[in-house]
């Protein structure tokens, strides 16, 4: 049976992921910086849906092992989806560098450094598919959002680079864009009930979005009409808004 | 962030910081850093159980971790729903020892309530068929509890309303099913009289209930439909169904989208539900094969349908009484059919013997009503208390939101042993709006 990579696979979208793959009948390599804390999603999956699932541990922070954590793969994944992500408030991602460099690194320099070591893969083998979750904060920088916002739009436009290079060798690479997304995360955030999805709509959208070779996705369609209005927005009126 | 949280009776209504987990050591972080705390699942408890200034929501909490299907034991993390072990093991031939009217609560809940199903006069409440639960006390520490090792605290967690702690892993035993079809038999009664006689006629039957027409006075009081069943073995299907008897076919379902405007639910429109729900039999028996679903979760099958009783909510009463005070469950049916609060269905068991420290279920007669939240409701509610004390009876916590501090101290004969083991587990951790207003506390 065909393999998946959840790469932040500890994260509420990675693990509804992990049990939509599984109940699909794909076996698992679930990485985290942490494996242990995949242990019982692990179990979960491989009971629930007879499956086999491997936990790795993957460090997005730390480029130079993103080679050794590809080779050590026990078998190359038919698809790689890279979920993980960091963000906090845009006020200490600011004043504080350190957070400001985790926010970078995380959305962006190592969603990058691991993607190219696998789009290399599957490039050669002129297969493979490769989905990427980024956040329609990436769309348009907010007053509110901009650091977390600006790693994200980085991601996309790497994301349509990436697709376009991949195109030719029948390789897909889709660009996932959530708006809200009830996770913990957002735990302490104040979200609007009707525009925010479940992390089990976000990975059933990744999931057919995949099947059917859809390049860009947005979770719960409305979204894509907001982030179209809110870019059609002229910049000498966007900046009066509080966003 | 605080929210806004009721649970099934939409009454009372709090604010509340919720917070949740997914990994044991997610928990004790959180944990450490909080008062005033109650574990919730599926908010499936009628009333004030599972609300707390700190509500710790276990539904991320939901992995199995082991099943074996030749033996039928199963081990669970606490956030685990009843659907989604169903889905799972009913295809593989097993079921839930006991289960409730609903699937959508956690097995979490199913502990903390120690819920009973249509079977409890032959097989008990759900804790009866649990080996050993993993429970994390007020220090942080998970101790792992059974009949035999820290029983104190297994059976304080046994329908100890989440006062002990929170549960983190329950190891229990499914039962052996051939199909996923019950062989059912409805059996209407012409009155009160009648059904009791044939709830004892047929006590052998592994599944039974009633359904009674509260509002119906004169000759037909307490006319009611009896409804029995057992699990279906593969002979017993049609042919058809034969080939693959543990499947069952995909279903929609309904949802009530809104909250019903709550002066639909007169007296009158109850009246005529009862009436069309009695009448839609036209024979005194029916014997019949359905499917699992249809028999344990007939209101499964409309989503939010506590919505039908308004925005100001409801309160399920639920008592039990002994078997020789069986005149009290006609004086208390009387009473109710004569005030004039609707209720839209009224459910009579039996249920069996039953030892534990504060689970709800005694030896005897249990009466469920759902009463829309309006105006003398609650001082009408504490008359029939009054003469559920009278008859040595109680009231079911998980259906309660009102009950008074010195009614549960006198129908609990537990209540203080209870009290003192939670000294030792939780002395000021694990505190519900319900365990306050019951003060149930050192």
């Amino acid at each position: 049976m065909a393999t998946t990579l959840i790469l932040g696979a500890n994260s509420d979208m990675g693990r509804a992921l992990a049990s939509k793959y599984a109940s699909k009948g794909y076996d698992l390599l679930l990485a985290a910086r942490n494996p242990n804390d995949l242990n019982s999603l692990q179990s979960d999956v491989s009971i629930r849906y007879n499956i086999n699932c491997t936990t790795i541990a993957f460090d997005a922070t730390k480029l130079e092992s993103h080679i050794d954590f590809w080779k050590s793969l026990p078998t190359v994944p038919e698809t790689s989806i890279l979920v993980f992500g960091f963000m906090e408030e845009n006020e200490k991602a600011v004043t504080d560098s350190s957070i400001l460099l985790n926010t970078i690194q995380v959305n962006y320099t190592g969603a990058v450094s691991i993607l190219n070591i696998i789009s290399r893969t599957y490039k050669e083998n002129k297969k493979g598919q490769i989905a990427g979750i980024a956040s329609v904060a990436g769309l348009r920088g907010r007053g509110s959002n901009y650091i977390y916002g600006s790693a994200k739009a980085g991601l996309i436009a790497y994301l349509s680079g990436l697709r376009n290079e991949l195109f030719k060798f029948g390789v897909q690479v889709t660009t996932v864009l959530p708006g809200f997304v009830y996770t913990k995360m957002t735990e302490n955030l104040d979200l609007p009930a009707i525009l925010t999805a479940q992390p089990m709509d976000v990975a059933n959208s990744i999931y057919n979005a995949l099947e059917k070779k859809q390049d860009i996705v947005y979770i719960k369609w409305f979204w894509k009409w907001i982030m179209l209005i809110i870019r059609l927005i002229p910049e000498g009126i966007f900046k009066k808004l509080s966003l | 962030m605080k929210k806004s949280i009721s649970n099934w009776g939409n009454y009372p209504v709090i604010q509340s910081n919720e917070q949740s987990f997914s990994l044991v050591s997610e928990l004790e972080e959180k944990l450490s850093k909080s008062e005033e705390v109650i574990a919730r699942g599926m908010g499936r408890c009628y009333g004030d159980a599972s609300l707390a200034k700190n509500v710790f929501s276990t539904l991320k909490f939901n992995h199995l971790l082991g099943f074996d299907s030749s033996t039928g034991l199963i081990e669970l993390e606490a956030g685990i729903t009843l659907e989604s072990i169903l889905d799972f093991v009913v295809p593989q031939g097993w079921f839930l020892p006991v289960t409730p009217g609903t699937k959508y609560i956690t097995v979490g809940g199913a502990i903390a309530s120690d819920v009973h199903g249509k079977n409890h006069h032959v097989e008990g409440c759900f804790s009866k068929h649990v080996l050993e639960m993993d429970v994390m006390i007020a220090s942080g520490e998970i101790l792992t509890c059974s009949p035999t090792q820290n029983s104190d605290l297994f059976h304080a967690t046994a329908g100890g309303m989440g006062l002990t702690g929170i549960i983190t892993r329950v190891k229990f035993q499914l039962k052996k099913i051939e199909t996923a079809y019950i062989k059912q038999k409805m059996i209407k009664a012409k009155n009160l009289n009648e059904i009791i006689e044939l709830l004892d006629k047929y006590s052998s039957y592994t599944y039974s209930v009633a359904w009674i027409d509260c509002l119906k006075s004169g000759e037909g009081f307490g006319r009611s439909i009896l409804m029995l069943g057992e699990h279906a073995k593969v002979e017993d299907l049609p042919e058809s169904l034969q080939k693959s008897p543990l499947k069952l076919p995909k279903k929609k379902l309904l949802t009530l989208p809104f909250y019903l405007p709550s002066f639909l639910l007169n007296k009158l429109t109850v009246s005529i539900f009862n009436f069309l729900y009695y009448n839609k039999m036209f024979k005194r028996e029916i014997n019949n094969v359905i499917s699992y679903e249809p028999f344990f979760y007939p209101l499964d099958a409309i989503q939010h349908w506590n919505r039908g009783y308004g925005k100001k909510g409801f309160v399920q009463y639920q008592f039990v009484l002994p078997l020789e005070s069986r005149e009290g469950l006609v004086e208390i049916l009387k009473k109710i059919s004569s005030n004039g609060h609707a209720s839209f269905l009224a459910v009579l068991k039996i249920f069996g013997e039953d030892e534990s420290l504060i689970s709800f279920p005694m030896k005897g007669y249990t009466l469920a009503l759902d009463l829309p939240v309006r105006k003398n409701l609650f001082p009408f509610l504490d008359e029939l208390d009054e003469l559920v004390l009278q008859y040595k009876g109680r009231i079911y916590l998980s259906k309660d939101a009102r009950m008074q501090s010195k009614m549960f101290f006198e129908t609990y004969p537990n209540a203080q042993k209870f009290v003192s083991i939670l000294g030792k587990y939780n002395p000021s951790k694990f505190i519900s709006l319900q365990s306050k207003r019951l003060q149930i506390k050192l």
